[in-house]
């Protein structure tokens, strides 16, 4: 087996080197029931030819991004990620790494990650960002048991405009763990504030506020008066950024007051993958670190004084704190986080802003050609790169008419949210990967679906 | 030793490199992209009145950059990476090639899921192999990593005491004391209270002691088998019976599956959950820390509770439930939740599905037995010198056998003045990772070497032949080998204290730093 380096030769050698007679007398310790003479029922091993062919049939199966005109998003976006990332990536000294626990030789894993938290931190406006959580939705939830930490509160308040998915992964979470949530119960797609209800839910146990900008439906505001108001309540602002980008066009959440950030970093430098893996971004405010959940790398010096990175803090951690620590995350994205810098560093500021801006063009044509169509109308007036459509019949469906016509035109909010009565809106996406030609293509189609 | 000192700061092929933010600028740009269209902006009252700091480097400079960066890391494709419990084998390529598919890599979780049978099918196909492997009947694939596997099976297991109506009285968890602290904090995560259990002088849950913390209180114990000290807990399944007796969960964390994948199953030794390290045992890479994949198998007792969302099969194909008001879940379906947005870590998926089908059913087998054998031949040849805990004395008989790593403690560095770190640093500079250090805690400046059974016999006996030098230079009283190492890595050894006393966590303009200061 061509994984597999030893030989029988080997083998036998080996065996009696250790003074047994064969591999069975390693495996003594377990009870004689739980045995199996021979091999599971699966099928027996392949060359490498063999199972390319079972899976590439497998994934011809699937109807690619690049291949048609494409436009879903909904936490999910489709950019173009340059060559360079990949093969960056597939460094064998990054790739085969593991945590870096001994940081005299695992310095280029350590300066990308201190690179790529000076990175978020930029980018989100706040002082500091960790080395990456799972994903968007699992670093929100984080998030909010991190403002019970911080405020020794219980009860999170959540905007009704955060992801669905989001919400149930919070939701899940602080059940779980005992704690409350209560949702903005007034939903909708259209782009009203909702500040007064937000606020109007906070209690004397609420110690967050959750908000998302972009929010799920595609709107953008300035949320400014709403966390300085939360603030005065003794609350925490989490602002949610579900599509990074964004921040090359948009005021930045720490500039508007938030409290902690968390974001999906997947736009920058990782591709759709069928949802992961992405990699979560979490930031916040100095005074907050050592209640921060995942791992950091901090700056220093080695024994000759040299400037060197390592992981810090982790007196917060599960492998040293165990019981008490401030989250039980162990391993986080520490591939995904290097596309995201390799990405973030081939753009730079300059290119950054470009492309979002080249982004905000796309969507802006686009919402412009559908809502022209009789009976579209565009629900969300401030928008960056995604806004969200009442169509004349069930969204679900068209999006299915859509497909069958070779069109990827977007995420209904009724395939997350089914009960919400939203079944004619669909959330739409625009990026530099779409052409004139797919904006034109999916007008026509749309306009062959509602007819 | 001679240490030339060299004007650049750079020694021959190790290249000394600055941040990105210490050569790039904010007007360089390494993508060119089209020109915008001109369209009035729809940002509202959020459009940013400033730009993003950010430097950029153009493509050659960032390739530079972070291939320089690159060889400042230890990694398996370079050499062994012993370290005990993280099972650093061999993560083959074509395992990438296969995730890097279009048709895989580049469709979107939400697109239609007529669009993506495919994928759907191979969702279904790896949790076939993971059910058959592991003999229980249900797995959520969705947890992203170990520790996200470890909170899916003690979720459920919470759902399904809710559902009895035992959530108030079952409220305390028994953890053995030579656990992953992972497993502490996923049970304090959902408010279990914390029990240790100690070990008895053989390395393994004390059974008797075990017993006695049981009552109707407990929900769980969470077990890893074999258990971080290397050897197989041989009283499992009387341990899982007298759990189930009283009404309790065993969940066992599968850290170590890969000692057994194939041989043996978890579902014949009594287990209700267990996550399985897609990044361990299935090969897919660890990338530095992450990403990761948890996929988490279920017994009976709790299948029903397993979370959304999950692949199902019918006449039409393929599909995914992905919420309660799901028509097609069962009456006696009660999903607890969500573990995280979308379906999980698809891309880990697709490699951990090729390994599978490339060892195949015979392949994985071998696996385990080459994994412990690896790990037996390292303890055979070390045994003599270094100090194995659990082990027969060396001059009362031959070895006790261990599973896929070998543990030591530091009693064989006793009167040497050295400890543990010292001599872990010093394998640095003689071109090896360290083993796992000062881990499981039940032993003393603990030492925990895991092979993995990637590893030649021709590997394994130059790193044999080095721990024996080292442990020969430790007795002869070789002090500055130890004390000052790493010596001949790209950085010696760091100032952790000042790190977190002074938490410098991201990078600072100079300028703006002495602003500040003043």
């Amino acid at each position: 087996m061509r994984y597999l380096p030893l030989t029988d030769n080997d083998r036998q050698t080996m065996l009696s080197q250790i003074g047994v007679g064969s591999v069975d007398d390693l495996f003594v310790d377990v009870p004689a029931s739980a045995q199996r003479e021979g091999t599971v029922d699966l099928p027996r091993h392949l060359g490498e030819m063999q199972v390319e062919r079972q899976l590439s049939a497998m994934a011809a199966k699937n109807m690619t991004a690049s291949s048609v005109p494409f436009f879903c998003g909904a936490g999910a976006y489709k950019h173009h990620v340059p060559a360079t990332v990949d093969h960056i990536i597939q460094r064998s000294e990054f790739l085969t790494s593991y945590t870096p626990y001994q940081p005299e030789i695992t310095q280029g894993t350590l300066q990308y990650l201190f690179e790529f938290q000076t990175q978020v931190s930029e980018l989100t406006g706040m002082p500091v960002a960790n080395a990456s959580m799972y994903d968007g939705s699992t670093a929100t939830a984080e998030a909010v048991l991190m403002a019970h930490r911080v405020t020794r509160k219980s009860r999170a308040v959540l905007s009704a405009r955060l992801h669905p998915h989001y919400t149930a992964v919070v939701e899940n979470l602080s059940e779980m763990g005992g704690f409350a949530v209560a949702q903005n119960p007034v939903g909708g797609a259209a782009g009203v504030q909702e500040a007064e209800d937000l606020l109007a839910l906070i209690d004397e146990d609420t110690s967050c506020v959750v908000i998302q900008n972009p929010d799920f439906f595609g709107n953008v505001s300035d949320f400014s008066a709403l966390a300085a108001a939360v603030q005065e309540k003794g609350c925490l602002l989490i602002a949610v950024v579900p599509e990074i980008v964004s921040l090359g066009l948009l005021k930045r959440p720490g500039d508007m007051g938030a409290d902690i950030v968390t974001g999906e970093g997947q736009s920058i430098g990782n591709g759709l993958n069928f949802g992961g893996p992405y990699v979560g971004l979490f930031a916040a405010k100095q005074k907050h670190i050592r209640q921060m959940p995942g791992r950091l790398c901090g700056e220093t010096v080695d024994a000759d004084g040299q400037r060197g990175f390592v992981l810090t803090l982790s007196t917060r951690e599960q492998h040293i704190r165990r019981d008490k620590a401030t989250s039980n995350i162990c391993t986080n994205s520490g591939l995904c986080s290097l596309a995201f810098t390799a990405h973030m560093t081939l753009l730079g500021g300059k290119g950054l802003r470009h492309l979002a801006q080249l982004n905000h063009a796309r969507a802006v044509q686009l919402s412009q050609s559908l809502s022209a169509l009789d009976g579209v109308d565009l629900l969300t007036p401030a928008f960056f790169n995604e806004f969200s459509l009442r169509l004349p019949q069930s969204a679900a469906s068209v999006v299915e008419a859509l497909a069958e016509k070779g069109v990827l035109g977007g995420v209904p909010v009724s395939r997350l949210s089914p009960g919400a009565g939203l079944d004619d809106v669909l959330v739409v996406a625009a990026t530099e990967a779409n052409t004139q030609e797919d904006i034109a293509a999916y007008a026509a189609a749309l306009k062959e679906v509602l007819a | 030793m001679s240490e030339k000192q060299t004007f650049s700061g750079n020694r021959g092929l190790q290249l000394e490199e600055p941040l990105i933010f210490e050569i790039g600028s904010y007007q360089n740009c390494g993508v060119d992209l089209e020109d915008v269209p001109d369209v009035a902006s729809c940002l509202g009252d959020c459009a940013a009145t400033g730009t993003v700091e950010l430097p950029g480097l153009s493509e050659p400079e960032a390739m530079r950059h972070f291939v320089r960066l690159s060889q400042k890391n230890h990694a398996i494709d370079a050499g062994l990476y012993p370290l005990g419990s993280c099972t650093m084998k061999h993560n083959p390529r074509l395992n990438e090639k296969m995730a890097r598919l279009p048709g895989f890599s580049d469709i979107h979780p939400l697109q239609p899921q007529a669009t993506v049978q495919g994928a759907l099918q191979l969702m279904d196909d790896l949790a076939h192999w993971l059910k058959t492997l592991t003999g229980l009947p249900a797995v959520a694939l969705s947890p992203k990593a170990g520790a996200h596997g470890e909170l899916c099976g003690m979720m459920a297991i919470r759902a399904a005491i809710e559902a009895k109506g035992e959530l108030a009285t079952r409220t305390r968890v028994l953890v053995p004391e030579s656990a992953h602290g992972t497993n502490p904090a996923t049970a304090a995560l959902l408010g279990f209270k914390v029990d240790g259990i100690p070990a008895n002088a053989e390395g393994r849950v004390d059974l008797a002691a075990f017993k006695e913390k049981l009552g109707d209180d407990v929900a769980a114990i969470m077990l890893t088998n074999p258990n971080t000290c290397g050897l197989f807990e041989r009283d499992i399944i009387e341990i899982a019976d007298a759990l189930h007796e009283v009404g309790g969960y065993f969940y066992c964390d599968g850290a170590n599956f890969n000692a057994i994948v194939g041989r043996v199953r978890p579902g014949d030794l009594g287990v209700d959950a267990m996550h399985i390290n897609l990044h361990k045992t299935f090969s897919t890479p660890h990338g530095g820390g992450g990403p990761g994949s948890g996929p988490t198998v279920l017994s009976d007792r709790l299948a029903a509770f397993a979370p959304l969302p999950f692949v199902v099969s019918g006449e039409d194909g393929f599909a995914l439930v992905e919420t309660m008001d799901d028509a097609r879940l069962g009456a006696d379906e009660h999903p607890f939740g969500r573990m995280v947005a979308f379906h999980g870590q698809m891309g880990m998926y697709v490699r951990a599905l090729s390994y599978m089908m490339s060892h195949g059913s015979d392949g994985l087998r071998q696996v385990a037995e080459d994994a412990v054998l690896n790990a037996n031949y390292i303890l055979a040849n070390l045994r003599d010198v270094m100090t194995a805990p659990f082990d027969t004395p060396v001059d009362k008989g031959p070895q006790t056998p261990c599973m896929h790593e070998a543990l030591f403690d530091d009693s064989f560095l006793k009167d040497t003045g050295l400890d543990t770190l010292d001599f872990a640093k010093a394998m640095i500079d003689e071109g090896y990772h360290p083993m796992t250090m000062y881990f499981p805690l039940v032993v003393h400046g603990a030492m925990l070497i895991e092979p993995t059974e990637t590893e030649s016999k021709a590997s394994l006996d130059l790193f044999i032949a080095t721990m024996r030098d080292l442990v020969k230079g430790a007795k002869e009283g070789d002090m500055a080998r130890f004390k000052n190492a790493p010596e001949l890595a790209p950085r010696r050894r760091l100032d952790e204290t000042q790190a977190a006393r002074n938490p410098i966590l991201r990078w600072h303009e100079p300028k703006l730093e002495a602003q500040a200061a003043e």
